[in-house]
């Protein structure tokens, strides 16, 4: 389910790294706890992102939930798929439906990402507190 | 991201969960979770809030049928030949024009004229009246008709002797008939019978909240498994689905009615909120009759506006709602609407600044996204 070459964040999003370049975008876990997703606020090429900060948001019909960003870097390209069908991220959320690429500034970063079976872990825990 | 998710409307978040209040949970809590349902504590109960999704949700009851598990609503009854006039003095609509067998649309009031609570009256007999009220208000309902009770009426907080079921869309009747040889088709809107539901005892009323045709089904709890399965059953080729609380919000608010800690509350009159309709001034007095007198009188500081936004992006529940610039209110339910294919709210604006048409803006994470006002309803169903 969770890609072994991606790595993840406790917010989940994921990242996929190919040389410098990272691309961004959230786990199967968050768009099914979003569920219908209708609006896609991506930033503009260009923007320079933060660990952990907010870079723009992801909305269903229900919830708007804010997308921070796992790396530094600088945005190079936004998803123009999830202009006019933002709801792909419900169907395709690891691959299609990513939301950015970014430049990285420092690749080594990643590396204090969780990697799939860390992450796996992670939402089985969250599960169990849900449902506790 | 997903930092907010988990609080959704008419929800103060909790911190603890662990440490929070066991929720009280509907007789088919189960028949829920084996369907899968995403779950949400709405007013302190465990309520499922999708099954499919939202989206398909909603257009199932806009073009078939839904089946929603409304048991956390809370049923009062009122019964002595004092129950009439307790009605009349705890609320605003006009409960002495009811037949037996037909219910209203009305407002639990205050004595300064705001909503204690929203509320339907069935009239069941001249002694006797049913109240549906809200999940999270039944107790407070309770306590401020008991607290006003001086027409020495019986009263009863009755919740937990009914389930309730609505089944809502354009083929509901069709699908309700198959199960009660109750007429459907003799039964106009905001009217009810008595009759067997797969055999079972039920109110039947033909009333909603989702701007459908359908009905509102009340019954004993230990029959909620039964008529859950039997009515999915008869709703199987008509392509009825279970609806969750977030369909219901949705199509509500497409519909343009209002919801309690939304649209109205104990700071809001029925003047402000667009519901004159169901305040009838001829009856006073009754309780803050004279506030209400007086506002109507005097103007009004604010008033209910409808409005959908003008790009993609959604105004919802508590944003600001911008007039040349300056804040002018707060939007009080907003979310995209399914059916209508369009972002659409309704939000408290002063009430010389309510023109249909007009153009405002909704403060969205710091930035202004256009908007207009519009009239509510935006949906209405097909006649």
């Amino acid at each position: 389910m969770y890609p072994a070459d991606y790595r993840y964040t406790k917010d989940h999003e994921w990242i996929k790294v190919q040389g410098d370049i990272g691309t961004i975008g959230i786990t199967d876990y968050a768009q099914q706890e979003l569920g219908d997703v209708v609006f896609v606020d991506a930033p503009k090429v260009g923007a320079k992102l933060a660990p952990g900060k907010s870079f723009g948001s992801v909305e269903s019909v229900k919830a708007v939930s804010e997308i921070y960003s796992p790396v530094s870097g600088e945005v190079t390209e936004t998803n123009p798929l999830l202009v006019d069908t933002p709801e792909k991220i419900n169907t395709d959320p690891h691959s299609a439906a990513w939301l950015i690429k970014l430049k990285l500034a420092d690749p080594k970063e990643v590396a204090s990402l969780m990697d799939a079976a860390a992450y796996e872990a992670y939402i089985a825990e969250q599960t169990k507190e849900h449902s506790a | 991201m997903l930092r907010s998710i988990f609080r959704r409307d008419n929800e103060k978040p909790s911190v603890n969960t662990s440490a929070a209040v066991e929720l009280r949970k509907t007789a088919l809590n189960s028949v829920h979770r084996r369907l899968g349902a995403k779950m949400v504590n709405f007013g302190g109960w465990d309520m499922p809030l999708e099954y499919s999704g939202i989206i398909a949700e909603h257009q199932a009851v806009r073009t078939r049928a839904g089946l929603f598990d409304v048991s956390h609503m809370g049923e009062l009854e009122i019964r002595g030949p004092g129950a009439l006039q307790l009605l009349q003095w705890v609320s605003c609509n006009n409960a002495a024009k009811l037949n037996v067998g037909q219910a209203h649309y009305s407002g639990l009031m205050t004595s300064r004229g705001t909503f204690v609570d929203d509320l339907l009256v069935h009239k069941i007999s001249d002694t006797h009246y049913l109240l549906c009220v809200n999940a999270g208000n039944q107790d407070g309902d309770f306590q401020h008709i008991v607290a006003n009770n001086k027409f020495d009426a019986g009263l009863e907080n009755a919740g937990s002797r009914y389930s309730q079921l609505a089944i809502q869309g354009p083929h509901a009747a069709e699908i309700l008939q198959k199960l009660t040889p109750a007429p459907l088709d003799t039964i106009r809107y905001y009217h009810f019978t008595f009759g067997k539901v797969g055999g079972v005892d039920c109110l039947i009323a033909r009333t909603g909240y989702t701007g459908e045709d359908g009905f509102e089904i009340y019954f004993a709890p230990e029959y909620s498994d039964k008529l859950w399965t039997d009515l999915m059953q008869a709703g199987e080729s008509a392509g009825m689905i279970p609806c969750g609380l977030g369909a219901r919000n949705t199509l509500r608010l497409e519909a343009g009615m209002c919801l309690y800690g939304h649209e109205i509350d104990d700071t809001t009159t029925p003047w402000e909120a667009g519901l004159a309709w169901i305040c009838k001034m001829e009856k006073a007095p009754f309780l803050g009759s004279d506030t209400l007198a007086q506002q109507k009188q005097a103007g009004l500081p604010r008033k209910l506006i409808g409005f959908e936004m003008l790009d993609k992006r959604i105004g919802r529940d508590g944003y600001p709602v911008l007039i040349t610039g300056h804040e002018a209110g707060r939007v009080t339910s907003g979310c995209p609407a399914p059916f209508l294919k369009k972002n659409i709210g309704m939000a408290y604006v002063p009430s010389n600044e309510n023109t249909v048409g007009a153009e405002i803006e909704i403060g969205i994470r710091g930035q202004a996204a256009p908007a207009r006002i519009v009239a509510l309803p935006f949906y209405k169903r097909p006649q």
